[in-house]
């Protein structure tokens, strides 16, 4: 039994050395089309420029801050610190604290939200269909995308680094909660009427 | 029961595991110029990091980069048109963290995409997390991913 701990321990140890990158990390996986649905909406808008413009309204509205920006790629980068605290853990880790001492209490502290924005021409309903030979005397189709004039997609990512009270990292994930796409879509459609109406 | 050969044993392993472990860590030098990441050359470590793609549309190219990367999850950290390079987070309890740089070939015909990871805190050698990139990649961007000598 101990000679097997041991070596649990040694491969453990190892194991710490050369961490394996998990295989789907860089694939697209089944829901990855779902999941570019939930977080693009589509707006009829004249220019690229008036769309980052209005997002940026409404990211700052929600209290973000800007990290990056460049509009020739359509890219706004945001994040903000936000309290962590919830009511339930806060309670686990009181009876943590009662049972096993302060030291085994752990609830969320502070996190950090971060966001991506980016746009991108939209593009018709009504692909050209190519079909050409390649030099090297491949027959290739594939369906070429017409850009759509005055229209737009904002496409927006969350996500979130999450502190205990002891300033350890406790979380680190995508949020992908469709309730807060729906809202933030919702705020910047008003955003995006108002700026065509020129309203501050 | 733990017997006295027994328990020298289990100690042994414990001090070799330990020895075993410093060993395979890297100097300060090695460790900022990733100068020996596994016994690859930086040659071997460029090709497996480097696609050319078939066109000569920079910002488009760039675009297609970071569309793919938000299909895979990513949310951008930078991006700059100029330089051509777009860096971008994963986070899943675990921290991937990817640069992708974008310039045109001598011939101005191609564009040379390079992507370069790290998997929390290791560089990312290996070749299969950069074909499922590329895959990916050029899945998006209608054209084929050749290798680049």
């Amino acid at each position: 039994m101990k000679k097997l701990i041991a070596y649990l321990a040694m491969i453990g140890l190892l194991a710490g050395c050369a961490q394996p990158i998990p295989p789907e990390a860089l694939q697209f996986q089944p829901d990855t089309l779902a999941n570019r649905q939930l977080q693009s909406r589509k707006y009829d808008i004249k220019s690229e420029k008036e769309l980052l413009s209005a997002s940026n309204n409404v990211l700052q509205d929600m209290g973000f801050n800007l990290d990056e920006s460049n509009m020739p790629l359509g890219v706004i980068v945001a994040s903000k610190s936000r309290d962590a605290t919830e009511a339930g853990q806060v309670a686990g880790a009181i009876f943590m604290a009662f049972m096993f001492g302060a030291n085994a209490a752990s609830y969320d502290k502070v996190q950090k939200i971060r966001a991506s924005l980016v746009t991108k021409p939209a593009s018709t309903n009504n692909p050209i269909e190519v079909d050409i030979k390649t030099k090297s005397g491949k027959q290739i189709k594939f369906e070429q995308q017409v850009e759509m004039p005055n229209s737009y997609v904002v496409r927006v990512t969350f996500q979130r680094l999450v502190w205990n009270q002891k300033g350890v990292m406790t979380k680190i994930e995508g949020i992908n909660d469709p309730e807060i796409y729906q809202e933030f879509f919702d705020k910047l459609s008003k955003s995006v009427f108002l700026q065509a109406q020129n309203v501050n | 029961m733990l017997t006295k050969l027994n328990s020298v044993r289990l100690s042994l392993i414990a001090v070799m595991a330990a020895t075993f472990c410093l060993a395979g860590c890297q100097t300060m030098k090695e460790r900022v110029l990733d100068s020996s990441a596994d016994g690859q050359t930086s040659v071997q470590l460029r090709n497996i990091q480097t696609r050319s793609f078939d066109t000569s549309d920079k910002a488009k190219t760039m675009r297609t980069v970071i569309a793919t990367l938000q299909d895979l999850g990513f949310v951008v950290d930078k991006a700059d048109l100029d330089l051509g390079s777009v860096s971008a987070t994963k986070l899943s309890g675990y921290a991937l963290r990817i640069t992708v740089s974008v310039r045109p070939n001598e011939s101005g015909k191609a564009m040379i995409v390079r992507a370069n990871a790290q998997y929390n805190s290791t560089a990312v050698t290996d070749p299969k997390p950069y074909q499922d990139f590329f895959v990916s990649l050029q899945k998006s961007l209608f054209l084929t991913a050749n290798n680049v000598d």
